[in-house]
């Protein structure tokens, strides 16, 4: 087994399993039991908890303070982190302080415009972008060295992972984009939502076709329905989101008091199905605030129990 | 050109309220092309705060003249004559103008009359867009004319990012998405191999980060 980093979640994939993370949002104050008992929500279910960091914008508890309750209750976070607040000082700083609470995994995103957010006077960032936070991840990693070229004393051991859409437009440089990360140094990939899945499976066929997969852990992002309505929102007002019309029908003509079971339901034959598609290694199930869900569809989708691995 | 876009009158009022006399100092540069700031917009401001201080009863006299440039000490020193005679100046040229004015007469204040946007371009009468925010690098050659800092609103250098929807921004439905309009370059121009080169880490000290920035030219200097 050939691994890099002490990651739990690298470990995982490299054994062959089929890796299956959840992500829990911080709260909007200072209280640490409301991610406590989020991550015991779904802790025996899940290889890693991504933490999303002040996720469409709005102020949150700091990803890396919530990754280390995480780590102190003996869990595997996955640090979020966006290039949207932080300048490459802040960042590679942030990185080490991370990385010194063994927090040993990383997702590296732009984050959405702060024009979303509770801050939209604000300024943005954006010194480097995601891509260019994954080459820095790896530069530290791999180098040992400072994105500046001095060297890290007892430098940063992180799995370097990345996200993509497989849906947002224009279509014909899905692959290449992936093709890019996987350059950058992303060594695991956790998508957007799929609904669509024929287009998703479409887009894992011309990823296979130039190699890619060989590369890259592709872990399928989730996330249940709870209603037609999020069906609907998610459709017209989430950027990036593609969200078939049969869908959402199908939810539409089920009884409302049924229409999250039948959510639970579509998101477990997604995971039935995907297992099927060569080249996915994991699934990412992204259950917003609705976390109690995840044991149930990670269970229903034959994914449980989780393996073990030293 | 440096698009600018005029200030409300109230706010210029708020600040020259307290004046007898004052001058309404226009430019005949870009702020005469994006209509905020030349020889028409000086005098019909001019003519609204003559109504204005009339309708309040307040004895205020009001000159205009428009100069070629306010970014250049020749023209400025055409007002040097006259200056002292004015308890305030408005400047409706860009934030240069405004400052190199202010530079110039020591003594005389001067106010802002517009806000100054951007580096755009007219893109139809009432319409200007940006199209350069002066990093001192440019990049342009590697994203096919089309400029990622000035026009994506996260300065994403190897994009687009998840937000691009039908050739949109996440920001805003009337905002094109400029890596769409880069991959329609690069598609166009035969060199959409040229997408999947990684753009490196960006030097920004040639941007704002660097502190305020000089071009010296010694082969021009006299």
């Amino acid at each position: 087994m050939n691994v890099k980093t002490p990651s739990k979640l690298e470990k995982i994939l490299a054994a062959g399993h089929l890796a299956v993370t959840s992500e829990c949002g911080p709260p909007r104050g200072t209280d640490p039991e409301v991610i406590v008992k989020k991550a015991n929500l779904i802790k025996d279910h899940v290889d890693a908890i991504n933490i999303t960091d002040n996720q469409t914008s709005v102020t949150r508890m700091s990803s890396l303070a919530a990754c280390i309750h995480l780590k102190l209750l003996g869990l595997e976070p996955v640090l979020q982190m966006v290039t949207r607040d932080r300048n490459r000082i802040a960042l590679q700083s942030d990185i080490l302080g991370a990385a010194s609470f063994d927090i040993h995994n990383i997702l590296c995103l732009s984050g959405d415009h702060q024009s979303f957010g509770d801050c939209p006077q604000g300024q943005n960032v954006h010194d480097i972008d995601s891509m260019q936070l994954l080459q820095t991840v790896r530069h530290m990693r791999d180098e040992g060295k400072f994105l500046g070229g001095d060297e890290i004393k007892r430098p940063p051991q992180m799995f370097a992972g990345a996200a993509a859409n497989p849906f947002a437009d224009p279509f014909e440089i899905r692959v290449p984009r992936l093709a890019k990360k996987i350059a950058a140094g992303a060594e695991f990939i956790q998508t957007q939502c799929i609904y669509n899945l024929d287009k998703f499976e479409e887009w894992m066929r011309l990823a296979r076709e130039r190699g890619l997969l060989e590369k890259v852990s592709i872990l399928a992002g989730l996330t249940p329905m709870k209603s037609a309505g999020m069906a609907r929102y998610m459709k017209n007002r989430v950027p990036g989101m593609d969200v078939p019309d049969e869908l959402i029908k199908r939810l539409a003509d089920t009884p409302k008091e049924k229409q999250a079971q039948e959510g639970i339901d579509v998101c477990v034959e997604s995971i039935q199905r995907l297992k099927e598609v060569e080249g996915i290694r994991g699934f990412h199930i992204m259950a917003i605030e609705w976390e109690e869900k995840v044991p149930e569809i990670v269970e229903r989708g034959g994914l449980y129990p989780r393996p073990e691995v030293d | 050109m440096i698009v600018a876009d005029k200030k409300p009158i109230e706010e210029i009022i708020e600040e020259i309220k307290d004046n007898q006399n004052i001058l309404i100092l226009g430019c005949n540069e870009c702020v005469t092309v994006c209509e905020a700031g030349g020889k028409k917009e000086v005098g019909v401001l001019a003519s609204a705060l003559r109504m204005y201080f009339l309708n309040n009863g307040k004895e205020v006299k009001i000159d205009e003249v428009t100069l070629e440039r306010q970014c250049d000490h020749e023209y400025l020193e055409e007002i040097r004559e006259g200056i002292d005679k004015y308890d305030a100046v408005v400047s409706l040229a860009c934030g240069v103008g405004v400052q190199f004015m202010a530079e110039k007469y020591h003594a005389t204040p001067i106010y802002p009359g517009v806000n100054t946007c951007f580096l755009g371009a007219t893109e139809e009468r009432g319409l200007w867009t940006e199209r350069c925010q002066a990093c001192g690098q440019c990049i342009l050659a590697r994203t096919g004319g089309i400029c990622p800092v000035s026009r994506c609103a996260k300065r994403v250098l190897n994009g687009p990012c998840g937000g691009s929807t039908s050739g949109h921004c996440e920001i805003n439905k009337e905002v094109v998405c400029a890596w769409q309009l880069i991959i329609e370059r690069l598609t166009n121009l035969g060199r959409l191999d040229d997408y999947e080169k990684l753009a490196p880490v960006k030097d920004w000290s040639s941007d704002r980060a660097g502190g305020p920035r000089k071009v010296i030219r010694e082969d021009v200097q006299q």
